[in-house]
C-alpha cells in the first residue's frame, strides 16, 4: 500500500480526520478532566518530597520510639481496608453517576463518606494515641517526617469527605447538569488518587518499619 | 455493561464498562494489600528480599488501581493522560531516589556533628 492510498483511506469509524490545528479548543469536560488530571499527578509529586523526607529521616529517632515500637500492623490493615472499599464504593458513585441516577449516587456516596470517615477516625485515635505516649511530631525527626507525610494525606481525606458532602448537596439541589457531573468527575478522581497515595503510605511507613 | 465509552479524546476516569471491572479491581487490589502484609510478617521468605517483594506487590497496586479505577489505558485516545502520567512518574522518581541517594552521600561524607562543634571551637 502506497502513501497516497493510506492518506485517502476511507476512515472506518467515527474517528476524527480533521488535523489537531483545525480542531479548535477541546470540548470542556475534556480540558476539566486533563486539567484535574494535572492538578493530581503535581499533587503526586508533592507528596514524594514527603516520602522522600520521610525515607531519609526515617532511622533518626533521637532515642525516642521507632516505628517497629509504634505501629501496629493489624490496626493498619483495616484502615487500609476502608480506604480501599470506600475506592470501590467511589467508583459504584461513577457508574450511578454515567446512568444518571440520583438514588444509587446518593447511596454509594453515603457509604464512601462513612467508609472514608471510619478511616479517619481510626486515624485520628493512632494520633492522639501517638501524641499521648509522648511520641508526639516533636519529639524526634522521625516523627516529624511520619506526622507530615501521614497527616497531609488524612487532610486530603478530609476534603475529600466535604467535598462528598456538598457534591451529594450540589446533586440534590442542581441535578445531573454538564457542570455538576464534571465536578463529580474530578471528585471520583481526587478520591481514588488517594488510595494510591495511601498504597505508598502502608508499604512506606508502616510495613517498612521492620529494616 | 453498559458501552458508553466514545472515540477520541478520554478523560481519566470516566467508566467504559461496569461493575465488573470495579470489582475485579478491588479483588486484585484486596490480594495484594494482604500479600504485602503477609510479606512484611513473615519469617518464610529470605529477609533481604522482602523489601523489593513490598515494592514489586506496591507498584503492581498501583498499576491495578490506574488500569481498574482510573480507567487509563495506552490506547490512543488516552495518549495525552497517559504521556502526562508517565511524566508525572518520572518527577515522583528524581525526587525520591535523588533525595535519597544524595543525603546517604552526605550523611557518610559529612564530619560528625560532635566533632563539628569541636573545630569550631
Amino acid at each position: 500500500m502506497s502513501l497516497a492510498d493510506d492518506l485517502t483511506r476511507p476512515v472506518e469509524d467515527d474517528e476524527d480526520t480533521t488535523p489537531y490545528s483545525e480542531r479548535g479548543p477541546a470540548p470542556i469536560d475534556v480540558v476539566a478532566g486533563f486539567g484535574f488530571w494535572l492538578f493530581l499527578l503535581s499533587d503526586i509529586v508533592m507528596f514524594s518530597a514527603l516520602f522522600a523526607a520521610y525515607a531519609v529521616l526515617a532511622d533518626h529517632t533521637a532515642g525516642g520510639p521507632d516505628g517497629l515500637k509504634l505501629f501496629n500492623r493489624g490496626y493498619v490493615l483495616i484502615e487500609t481496608m476502608c480506604l480501599l472499599f470506600s475506592s470501590f464504593t467511589c467508583g459504584m458513585c461513577s457508574l450511578a453517576i454515567e446512568r444518571r441516577s440520583a438514588g444509587a449516587f446518593h447511596l454509594w456516596a453515603l457509604v464512601t463518606i462513612l467508609l472514608g470517615g471510619a478511616f479517619l477516625a481510626l486515624e485520628v485515635a493512632e494520633f492522639s494515641r501517638m501524641i499521648a505516649e509522648d511520641a508526639g511530631p516533636t519529639r524526634s525527626a522521625f516523627l516529624s517526617a511520619f506526622f507530615t507525610l501521614v497527616g497531609t494525606h488524612g487532610l486530603h481525606v478530609t476534603l475529600g469527605l466535604l467535598w462528598f458532602v456538598s457534591m451529594m448537596a450540589q446533586v440534590a439541589t442542581l441535578g445531573f447538569q454538564p457542570v455538576v457531573i464534571r465536578r463529580l468527575r474530578c471528585l471520583t478522581l481526587f478520591w481514588h488518587a488517594l488510595d494510591i497515595v495511601w498504597i505508598g503510605v502502608f508499604t512506606i511507613v508502616y510495613l517498612g518499619a521492620r529494616w | 455493561m453498559s458501552e458508553s465509552s466514545s472515540k477520541g479524546h478520554r478523560t481519566p476516569g470516566r467508566p467504559h464498562s461496569g461493575v465488573l471491572t470495579y470489582l475485579a479491581g478491588l479483588g486484585f487490589a484486596i490480594v495484594l494489600t494482604l500479600a504485602s502484609f503477609w510479606a512484611a510478617g513473615t519469617n518464610a521468605i529470605w529477609e533481604p528480599a522482602v523489601p523489593i517483594l513490598l515494592a514489586a506487590l506496591a507498584i503492581g497496586q498501583m498499576g491495578v488501581h490506574v488500569v481498574f479505577f482510573f480507567h487509563l489505558s495506552s490506547g490512543p485516545g488516552d495518549t495525552n493522560n497517559f504521556l502526562a502520567m508517565v511524566f508525572g512518574v518520572f518527577v515522583v522518581g528524581l525526587v525520591v531516589f535523588g533525595s535519597i541517594l544524595i543525603m546517604a552521600n552526605l550523611d557518610a561524607n559529612m564530619v560528625p556533628m560532635d566533632k563539628l562543634m569541636k573545630m569550631q571551637r
